[in-house]
């Protein structure tokens, strides 16, 4: 396992990465976020609390799937350009094959008899997982007036009102680095 | 236009505009693969969602389904690099211009900017999902279950998951 120099950044070999990628990508039902998450801050602890939502938050601005971003991120972070490569291969190693093998059986089958009825329950199970790993993100948030207020105006926008993310997305984050701005200390 | 041409560029325009990735642009990517190419049909469109969803890892997998729909094996593949490596490059790089402004004022306003609407749009994703999960009250209850074993305990969520799919398959959910 990797050793984290005082006040440096972990050593993480190549391969550590993409075990540790294939890891998060291999368990990543309903989504790979949280699992990859779990991975880098409290299994394998190659970041901390911040750091996660740090890399995750440019991740959520750029386009494209987001926790691919943040694999390439990551790997690019501890192992160059080959460690990107080697972090985003290791993500979709599993993925692929799983999803490949499962449309090759469903041309043959023509049905996926069960999948529908295991999916209710995995789906449900899945967006319990995505709201603690909100709650456990929140929590290394400061506890500040201006975190609490900006953090319920994006829920509020995108999962009560359920306004387009795009538009929402770059009206608050100006404000909100604003008032960051002003209030730093 | 050879069709595995067609594919590349459209999912690699798709890559760039996706902010907040695939599921934002679902909408495009059923006019393009549907309506514009008829790559599949509006039935298949979504049964590929089902299967990717059935999948671990990134929800961009309806992409890979679609290039294996129009070509086999090297579709699946050219969709999937074209989806990822426009966004992977560009994260690349601004990653790297990133990391020069470690410890400047306004990188860290930017970042205790972001931080609290990221977590705002985690929350309201998982919401999204365990709202929206098809199965009423059970499936509520599941969510909130795993919400608070995840929360409160040691337990691997993936027992929470087997334990969850076997609801499901017993008709329970």
């Amino acid at each position: 396992m990797s050793s984290v120099p005082a006040g440096g950044t972990p050593r993480v070999t190549l391969g550590e990465l993409y075990r540790g990628f294939l890891y998060a990508g291999a368990r990543g039902f309903g989504g790979a976020m949280p699992w990859a998450r779990r991975m880098l801050v409290e299994e394998r602890r190659w970041l901390t609390v911040q750091e996660f939502t740090d890399v995750f938050s440019l991740c959520n601005f750029l386009p494209g799937p987001n926790i691919v971003n943040v694999s390439v991120v990551i790997g690019a972070r501890f192992a160059g350009p080959r460690g990107a490569v080697v972090a985003f291969s290791g993500l979709l190693t599993v993925p692929l094959l799983v999803v490949l093998t499962l449309a090759a059986l469903y041309s043959r089958i023509g049905t996926m008899p069960g999948v529908d009825a295991l999916l209710r329950g995995v789906g449900a199970a899945a967006g319990g997982l995505v709201l603690a790993t909100g709650v456990k993100m929140a929590e290394g948030l400061p506890r500040t007036a201006r975190a609490a207020g900006f953090l319920l105006a994006a829920f509020v926008a995108i999962g009560l009102l359920r306004w387009p993310l795009v538009p929402v997305l770059f009206t608050l984050a100006p404000l909100s680095v604003l008032a960051a701005w002003f209030r730093r200390t | 236009m050879s069709p595995l041409v067609t594919l590349a560029l459209r999912f690699m325009v798709l890559s760039l505009v996706a902010i907040g990735g695939v599921t934002s642009v679902l909408p495009e990517v059923h006019r393009v693969a549907v309506d514009v190419h008829h790559w599949v049909s509006d039935a298949e469109f979504t049964q590929l969602f089902v299967i990717a969803r059935a999948a671990p890892g990134p929800n961009m997998l309806l992409v890979s389904l679609i290039g294996w729909q129009v070509a086999g094996l090297p579709g699946a593949l050219v969709a999937t690099a074209a989806m990822c490596l426009p966004s992977c490059t560009l994260s690349y790089f601004v990653a790297h211009t990133w990391e020069r402004f470690r410890g400047a004022a306004w990188r860290r306003a930017v970042e205790a900017g972001l931080a609290p609407i990221t977590v705002g749009l985690v929350l309201a994703t998982g919401w999204l999902v365990a709202r929206g999960a098809p199965g009423g009250w059970v499936a509520y209850g599941i969510a909130a279950v795993t919400t608070a074993l995840v929360l409160f305990t040691r337990v691997n969520p993936l027992w929470i998951f087997v334990g969850a799919g076997v609801l499901g398959l017993l008709g329970l959910v």
